[in-house]
């Protein structure tokens, strides 16, 4: 067991964690909630969504601010100055889910007016793996798991592959019936934004590396 | 760090306090016109290797020392060894401002005048007073006592004092422990000035010190060189976990 004379500052690293954590729940629950108001045509819950954002918002300021308080008044080196630099990158890709996910919601409440074309069967397929994904990349980052991050990256070629499948049908759709086109790319975009959440996990996951071993790769490319 | 030659070259250190090894086995290479700092707990070596490179430890009774120590090639341990050309060669700024009792001016001139030098003293003050960064301090007063002067001027003068003798290198060992942080700024700002014309090895408590000012760091722990290396590398990304639990303040 490694002994810490550094109680105070170890404190101030668990709680920034746990307030990650926090955020990336709540990211989390946007994302589920702005597909289950997309397919379940709820209005209701789409401007839940969209009010979400601002504590996710405050979340990201609030975060930073600590992190900005250790870097000046710990002087944190080694590991524990790349957990607070992979922090600060983390919280940008976690606030930009968040309006990721709020894209969605507004198209959700688009889409809710209006008889749908098809039924929408392969978005919320797609949407599990990116909230997985997101899931994982914190975990992996609480729990400092390289091996998890490795799992969570093969995850984005399910996401990929979704991507391109829900593509393709659409614009079958689309040249069968130029009269839905403007529904279909509501959905283009939503899997768009699904796929871009997804590449924001890879991006922890890439992060979540670089704080273990102090080397950053892409990892999917 | 292999492009330059070592302007130090320590190979298989190992020096005794009686029974007491005080340094195990160091090996490492110094570079020209680099910082170079070590660091470490108290007790870790780091203080009695900065002082086997100008063997102020020689002054110590009951030391022995084997392993070889180069500067420019000699080694500086041979029988033939001039330890006062040494000293001259390498210079040292201690703990404590310690500036002698007698002008400023005569502080500067002390290891010139020794030598024999009696011509030029006054361009050489100047030039020295100039590098060390104290010039515009005390150019008024070049005859007033040296310990009329503030900690961070005095710690000043005495690496003044130091550079008059016309040293390749000067050994600082824990300069601003002493100091108030502006003063510390200022000496930390001075070793970045006279790297181009010196070779500085210092010795700090201080890590972030040691992160600021060197190029190069050494973590000493128990008599050891746990880890030599860029400093860069040291402070972000150390391969040694003792040297991380060091820095950070965990001890695994």
């Amino acid at each position: 067991m490694t002994e810490s004379i550094r109680k105070t500052f170890d404190e101030q690293l668990s709680d920034m964690q746990q307030e990650i954590v926090c955020m990336g729940s709540m990211v989390e629950q946007m994302v589920h909630h702005a597909i289950k108001a997309l397919s379940e045509r709820d209005i209701e819950l789409a401007e839940r969504v969209i009010r979400m954002d601002d504590a996710v918002d405050d979340l990201d300021i609030s975060i930073e601010g600590r992190c900005m308080r250790m870097l000046a008044l710990q002087q944190p080196v080694a590991r524990d100055l790349r957990t607070i630099g992979t922090s600060m990158k983390i919280i940008t890709d976690l606030e930009r889910m968040g309006d990721h996910a709020v894209d969605i919601a507004k198209l959700a409440r688009t889409l809710a007016e209006q008889p749908l074309f098809k039924p929408i069967v392969d978005i919320p397929k797609m949407a599990a793996v990116a909230q997985k994904m997101l899931r994982e990349s914190l975990q992996a980052f609480v729990n400092r798991d390289i091996d998890l991050v490795q799992k969570m990256v093969a995850d984005d070629d399910a996401v990929d592959a979704l991507y391109r499948r829900i593509y393709d049908e659409i614009v079958d759709y689309m040249e069968k019936d130029p009269g839905i086109i403007r529904q279909a790319i509501i959905l283009l975009r939503v899997a768009r934004f699904l796929e871009r959440i997804a590449d924001h996990a890879t991006n922890i996951g890439e992060r979540v590396i670089f704080m273990e071993t102090g080397v950053l790769e892409e990892l999917n490319i | 760090m292999e492009t330059a030659a070592c302007i130090i070259d320590v190979n298989k250190l190992n020096f005794y306090y009686g029974k007491f090894q005080a340094l195990k086995d160091i090996t490492l290479c110094l570079k020209p016109h680099k910082i170079t700092a070590f660091i470490g707990p108290s007790g870790c070596g780091k203080s009695t290797f900065l002082r086997t490179l100008n063997r102020m430890n020689d002054l110590i009774a009951g030391v022995r020392i084997n392993g070889k120590v180069l500067i420019d090639g000699r080694n500086i341990y041979a029988p033939d060894m001039d330890v006062v050309e040494l000293r001259r060669r390498v210079g040292m700024v201690f703990q404590r401002p310690n500036p002698f009792p007698m002008s400023i001016y005569d502080n500067v001139t002390y290891a010139p005048r020794m030598k024999g030098q009696s011509r030029g003293l006054d361009d050489l003050v100047e030039r020295t007073l100039v590098r060390a960064a104290l010039w515009d301090e005390v150019k008024d007063k070049l005859k007033v006592s040296a310990l009329s002067l503030s900690g961070g001027q005095q710690q000043r003068l005495c690496i003044a004092r130091a550079l008059a003798a016309d040293p390749g290198i000067l050994l600082m060992d824990e300069p601003c422990s002493s100091l108030d942080p502006v003063s510390t700024l200022r000496i930390e700002e001075l070793m970045q000035d006279l790297k181009s014309e010196y070779t500085i090895i210092i010795v700090t408590h201080n890590m972030q010190q040691a992160a600021r000012v060197a190029d190069y760091t050494g973590f000493f722990l128990s008599g050891e060189l746990i880890e030599f290396g860029d400093s860069n590398k040291i402070f972000t990304k150390p391969d040694d976990k003792r040297t991380e639990g060091y820095i950070t303040g965990r001890f695994g």
